[in-house]
């Protein structure tokens, strides 16, 4: 039986600003997210990486916050929905391409779709293909997005009010 | 989730130190899969040894032309660096067939041959199962069973392995690196992996406190015509029912090289051996590659929900063979 | 002049607040002092509990108190026996709640819940659903006081003497509501006032609930819902999480939160329940039916009565002189069945319009034609004029947009393609509700009514109602909503939420306009408000059949290689009154379409037959869609004037496009493959077990 709870501390730099944490070893980022840093945005979805609503930046990649034990990430840099804009600044445009083509309803898995899917746009221009690229496109090129690509790279985001073809308008939105 | 010591290892020879030093313990890398069993309860470590920044997340060609990809490299870069899509699409295409985006920037390339099976039972503490707890029985055989293993299984298992990469990489007769505390050595993948047996708790063939540094791609798949393809319930972000690997090279109308595989089938990657026997040095024909499929899966011996896997098998096979080595056109 | 706020396709207002992370749901109140509660889920299926051993859960650090029937507060025996928790020692089925773990964190509880040891006496059990099962009855009433049956004619006579007979049986899997948001609540007590946070449909009914079971008077209990990350209907009633919460905050004498963790959702806050649908359809030989006969079988738990009314909307849809309607159902050991999305039409309309289709098939008949050959002028079951049907308008509407004349089955390489129609309905329903509205000083408005904004945009169409009724432009009309301390308000369900609300905002609006007609000179500093009330007239009898109609059209393709099977095209046409918000009514009808492409091709649960639960438990086994399965979806609608419904003309729009979905997919399999497939989901094992029997 457990005699005590193992903790080590750990920085964090959480939307531009370090966090110093002593961390109980079974706290995944989500929970110091929504717990520790009252940053409620990044979601609680399934817990196991099974639907995305968690979704984060970290080191500017998206991830899946909940799997992720939070003591392993001393000094990683991680992006929240509440760090897409910066401070006084309106939302970011892609939050603003949601907005107009309500690319959600409930709201509960947007946080997640929106950094996902700006984490999927970093990853086609930096040339990573997806299951349904063109075997024959060239490596190492940035990969174009069409809604089958769209579609595809955010298939790890779950949303049950059915709001992915708005969502997938929202992202062609924002394509450069 | 009980508690647990965690301990950040700089080096190979540390991590396995501290392994040794810590009875209980497990090796950290991506967690995608080891964190969910946590917290299922599934696996309950004491301590957890990070490895994930161990200096093993590049890829590196060796002199004789086999690419070495370390342990750490994230799913996502390996599927994406050029050297991989262009003289191993197989891989590529298996790796981006699997999970999705996020867990791909996280699982890495050692973690992923690691993976357990998501048999329900397995994950359910609640529940018989003898590859969690040995001698509780097996909760499919006579529960459901559809997604479970057609080719390998035993009274005591029909789990599968339901690695995606891991398919491609027995297909590639890639090898696995190991490190411990007896020192390094490698395996074939398609020998890594374990048949359940009377064993099925033990899912590989990796020794206690041996670390995966590497996976060697052997310079002579290297080119060769190769392509994955796996069906599944929804169209992304779903494990398979069956899927293919195959590496094949033609020459002169006949089959002159052949890996092929199959995932969703079996207890691990299930190497095709006997289908490859038979496909090598014959013509490169739509008949000659129907038979030497039916011959592999005339063993597969399903349980009552899950027979459609073989004719899945079967046709996902003959899509990509045909596909990779088509006839060539009359004169 | 104010322009016209109904209809147009106003932004949601809480729409910022969503896309920011600024929005807070239930699990996301931070209380000083919060502790951290995990239930225990029951190892058996049906038994006893002999002995529960808390003691190793206790060790463990964090771990603050474990409760069990042993030792929590006495409640009061509700209405709805799933809520009877930790009362006593009975199991009625795997997964149901035996502790609850309350900690300091989130950690210790999970760990302490793993901690507890249970054990039961077993009893034998009972899980596996099928037609003819001997523990089934027919009910006359269901999920309270809705007819569980109909029958005119001599349908029997009448089937066997046709000459056109269809007889299948179409078969549908349990399925799980599995909104985004996992059930959760957070509890406080505070001098005898029990102040919630909680993921609900609506709130009102869960202050009334809690009041019964802990005996408080409802002023002393507030529950709030500012925001609701979707339901489907398994929020639709107070669910074991708001229960335990309260039950261990009034143990601690701390803010507790409950979070139901994603796989244990399907034993504990309902399911759709199987159904297995044997429609019998004679016709003539020109397609005019002369029989219906819908006969459904499906299972209810021990704890709560349940009944999936599979068969009534064939009561609504074609005309015929003999009809029978008959659920047969099953108590089970089974989890607790409940509502989702459509409950009974969406598995009713599933069999129905599918048997139509082979209908349409066995008399060579194009399956729109035959729809409109067996157009009603009056309800068939409940032979009352139509407020409102436009059904065949909907149909070509949908055909002409759909090109559904020129579709040929055709073949691209190993692909097979192919179209399918279906139709839908939904019944309108509308319930009593309080509002208020007040004109303040500033030359605003607050529009105040406990309404539940669960994805639909409820604050946004309140106001748009408000400012229509007030004539003022919209930027002028605030809305309060989510919180029991307004007025009372029946649930977000039955997509009768707005009609309910709107209704009585509406009446608040006009009366609130009378008495600002008669005031002069400035308003007092609180303003001048009014209040309404629609009891006794939205729960009035009307002298007329109302419901919505559509048409789905669907173009799949089947991969012959795989047995893989992809929607290209969903399209739907709606005849729902008057739409009040295009941009999210467009959002609510295609959100129900992507439920029901899930239905038809992705989403099936398995009772185990050997443990009692089910086998497909969490999101990486239970397939809701992901987005590479979605293709682009139209819904379009025409505009009803139907001056039977309520003051805003509107019809629900929530359910209907779940409603025809599935069949149109599973018609337009068949179209492809020359395959009936009869069980849902189509998935590859089936479908390429059906093309292989070719």
């Amino acid at each position: 039986m457990d005699s005590e709870i193992q903790r080590s501390e750990a920085t964090l730099r959480v939307n531009g600003k370090p966090h110093t944490l002593l961390l109980d070893h079974r706290r995944v980022l989500l929970d110091v997210l929504r717990e520790d840093l009252d940053l409620t945005g990044a979601k609680k979805g399934c817990d196991h990486g099974q639907c995305g609503a968690c979704t984060v930046l970290a080191d500017g990649r998206r991830v899946n916050s909940c799997l992720l034990l939070a003591v392993s990430l001393d000094g990683s840099d991680i992006t929240t929905v509440e760090g897409l804009s910066a401070d006084g600044e309106g939302p970011h445009p892609l939050q603003r391409a949601f907005l107009d083509r309500d690319a959600f309803q409930c709201g509960y898995c947007t946080p997640g779709q929106l950094c996902s899917a700006l984490g999927a746009l970093a990853e086609a221009a930096a040339g990573h293909p997806s299951h349904v690229t063109d075997p024959a496109l060239p490596s190492g090129r940035p990969v174009p997005l069409d809604r089958t690509e769209i579609r595809e790279r955010l298939s790890g985001n779950l949303c049950r009010c059915g709001a992915y073809p708005r969502i997938v308008e929202a992202v062609e939105d924002v394509i450069p | 989730m009980r508690s647990f010591d965690y301990v950040r290892a700089r080096t190979a020879e540390e991590a396995v130190e501290a392994f040794t030093t810590h009875p209980g313990a497990r090796y950290l890398a991506g967690g995608t899969n080891l964190v969910d069993l946590m917290k299922l309860g599934v696996e309950r470590p004491t301590a957890l040894i990070d490895v994930s920044r161990l200096p093993l997340d590049r890829l590196e060609e060796l002199p004789d032309g086999t690419l070495r990809v370390g342990a750490t490299v994230r799913n996502s870069d390996l599927a994406a660096h050029p050297l991989v899509r262009d003289r191993y699409p197989v891989l590529s295409q298996a790796l981006l067939a699997g999970a999705s985006g996020q867990l791909r920037n996280v699982a890495t390339t050692g973690g992923n041959l690691l993976q357990r099976t998501r048999c329900t039972y397995f994950q359910d503490p609640g529940k018989p199962c003898n590859k969690r707890e040995p001698g509780s029985g097996c909760g499919a055989l006579a529960g459901v069973h559809r997604d479970h293993a057609v080719l390998g299984t035993s009274p005591h298992c029909v789990a599968t392995h339901p690695s995606d990469m891991a398919v491609a990489l027995a297909a590639l007769d890639a090898r696995v690196e190991l490190y411990g505390p007896e020192g390094t050595r490698t395996v074939d993948v398609s020998d890594f992996h374990r048949l359940p047996e009377d064993r099925p708790e033990r899912d590989t063939e990796i020794r206690h406190g041996e670390l995966i540094t590497g996976v060697l791609l052997p310079a002579a798949a290297a080119g060769a015509p190769s392509a994955y393809r796996k069906a599944r319930d929804r169209a992304s972000y779903a494990f398979a029912l069956a899927s293919v690997a195959v590496v094949i090279r033609v020459a002169g109308g006949r089959v002159s090289r052949v890996g092929l595989a199959f995932g969703g089938l079996a207890h691990r990657p299930w190497r095709a051996r006997v289908a490859e026997a038979a496909l090598l040095g014959e013509p490169a024909a739509a008949g000659v590659f129907a038979s030497a499929v039916d011959l592999e899966l005339a063993a597969a011996r399903p349980l009552p929900d899950n027979a459609y896997k073989v004719p899945l098998a079967r046709n996902l096979a003959l899509d990509v063979l045909t596909r990779l080595a088509p006839a060539p056109a009359p004169l | 002049m104010a322009r016209t706020a109904l209809g147009a396709p106003v932004e949601r207002r809480e729409g910022l607040a969503k896309v920011t992370g600024a929005a807070r749901y239930a699990a996301e109140h931070h209380l000083s002092g919060l502790a951290h509660a995990r239930a225990v889920p029951a190892g058996v299926i049906r038994g006893r509990i002999t002995g529960i051993d808390t003691g190793p859960a206790r060790a463990v650090p964090g771990v603050l108190t474990v409760l069990t029937h042993e030792n929590a507060p006495r409640l009061a025996e509700p209405d709805d026996a799933t809520l009877a928790l930790l009362q006593n020692p009975d199991v009625p089925h795997r997964g149901w709640c035996v502790a609850l773990v309350v900690a300091e964190t989130p950690e210790a509880a999970r760990a302490g819940a793993d901690a507890v040891r249970v054990s039961y006496d077993t009893a034998d059990h009972d899980v596996v659903l099928a037609p003819g099962h001997p523990g089934a009855h027919e009910p006359e009433e269901a999920n309270g006081g809705q007819p569980a049956g109909h029958r005119h004619g001599d349908p029997e006579s009448a089937f066997a003497q046709a000459a056109v007979r269809v007889d299948v049986t179409y078969r549908t899997p349990p399925l799980h509501n599995h909104p985004m948001e996992p059930h959760a609540s957070t509890a406080t007590w505070d001098r005898g006032r029990l102040t919630v946070y909680t993921s609900s449909q609506g709130t009102s009914d869960v202050r009334s609930v809690l009041a019964g079971l802990f005996a408080v008077p409802v002023d002393r209990i507030t529950v709030r819902a500012e925001h609701v990350g979707g339901g489907f209907g398994s929020k639709g009633s107070a669910r074991p999480d708001v229960v335990l919460a309260a039950l261990a905050a009034r143990h601690t004498g701390r803010p507790v939160r409950v979070t139901w963790p994603r796989r244990r959702m399907p034993t504990a806050v309902g399911h759709r329940a199987p159904t297995y649908s044997r429609l019998r359809l004679g016709a003539t030989s020109d397609g005019r039916l002369t029989a219906l006969l819908h006969d459904v079988t499906t299972h209810t738990s021990p704890v709560r009565s349940f009944v999936e009314l599979a068969g009534t909307t064939s009561g609504v849809m074609y005309a015929t002189p003999n009809l029978d309607v008959v659920h047969h159902v099953v108590p089970l050991d089974v989890p607790s069945p409940s509502w989702m999305r459509a409950p009974g039409e969406a598995t009713g309309m599933y069999a129905l319009e599918s048997a139509m289709d082979e209908l349409a098939d066995e008399l060579g008949m194009d399956p729109i034609e035959l729809r409109i050959r067996n157009e009603p002028d009056r309800e068939p079951a409940g032979g009352l004029p139509f407020s409102s049907r436009h059904l065949v308008e909907c149909l070509r509407e949908g055909a002409r947009r759909f090109d559904w004349h020129h579709h040929v089955r055709h073949a691209e390489g190993p692909v097979l393609i192919g179209t399918g129609v279906a139709a839908a309905t939904y019944p309108v329903m509308v319930s009593p509700c309080a509002a208020t509205a007040a004109a303040l000083p500033d030359g605003t408005f607050e529009i105040r009514v406990n309404a539940s904004d669960i994805g639909t945009g409820a604050r946004t169409v309140l106001a748009q109602i408000a400012a229509d009724a007030l004539a003022v432009p919209l930027d002028r009309v605030r809305t309060e909503i989510g919180d029991s301390d307004l007025p009372q308000a029946p649930v977000a369900g039955g997509s009768s939420g707005t009609a309910s609300w709107g209704s009585a905002v509406h009446e608040a609006c006009a009366r609130l306009l009378n008495r600002l007609a008669d005031h002069t000179g400035p308003l007092p500093e609180h303003g001048i408000g009014v209040r309404a009330d629609t009891s006794g007239r939205a729960d009035a009898d009307c002298p007329y059949a109302r419901h919505a109609f559509g048409a789905h059209f669907a173009e799949v393709a089947v991969d012959t290689v795989t047995g893989e099977v992809r929607v290209r095209r969903l399209l739907g046409v709606y005849a729902a009154g008057r739409i009040l918000n295009a941009r999210t009514a467009r959002s609510q009808f295609v959100g129900g379409m992507t439920m029901g492409l899930g239905m038809a091709l992705t989403e099936g649960s398995t009772l185990d037959p050997a443990f009692g639960d089910f086998a497909e438990a969490d999101l990486a086994s239970y397939h809701v869609p992901a987005h590479a399965d979605v293709p682009d979806i139209e819904a379009h609608w025409i505009d009803e004037d139907d001056p039977h419904l309520n003051p805003m003309g509107s019809k629900g729009i929530g359910e209907i496009g779940i409603v025809g979905t599935p069949a149109a997919i599973g018609n337009a399999v068949h179209h492809a493959t020359g395959s009936r497939l009869r069980t849902l989901p189509l998935t590859p094992d089936r479908v390429l077990t059906a093309l292989n029997a070719r």
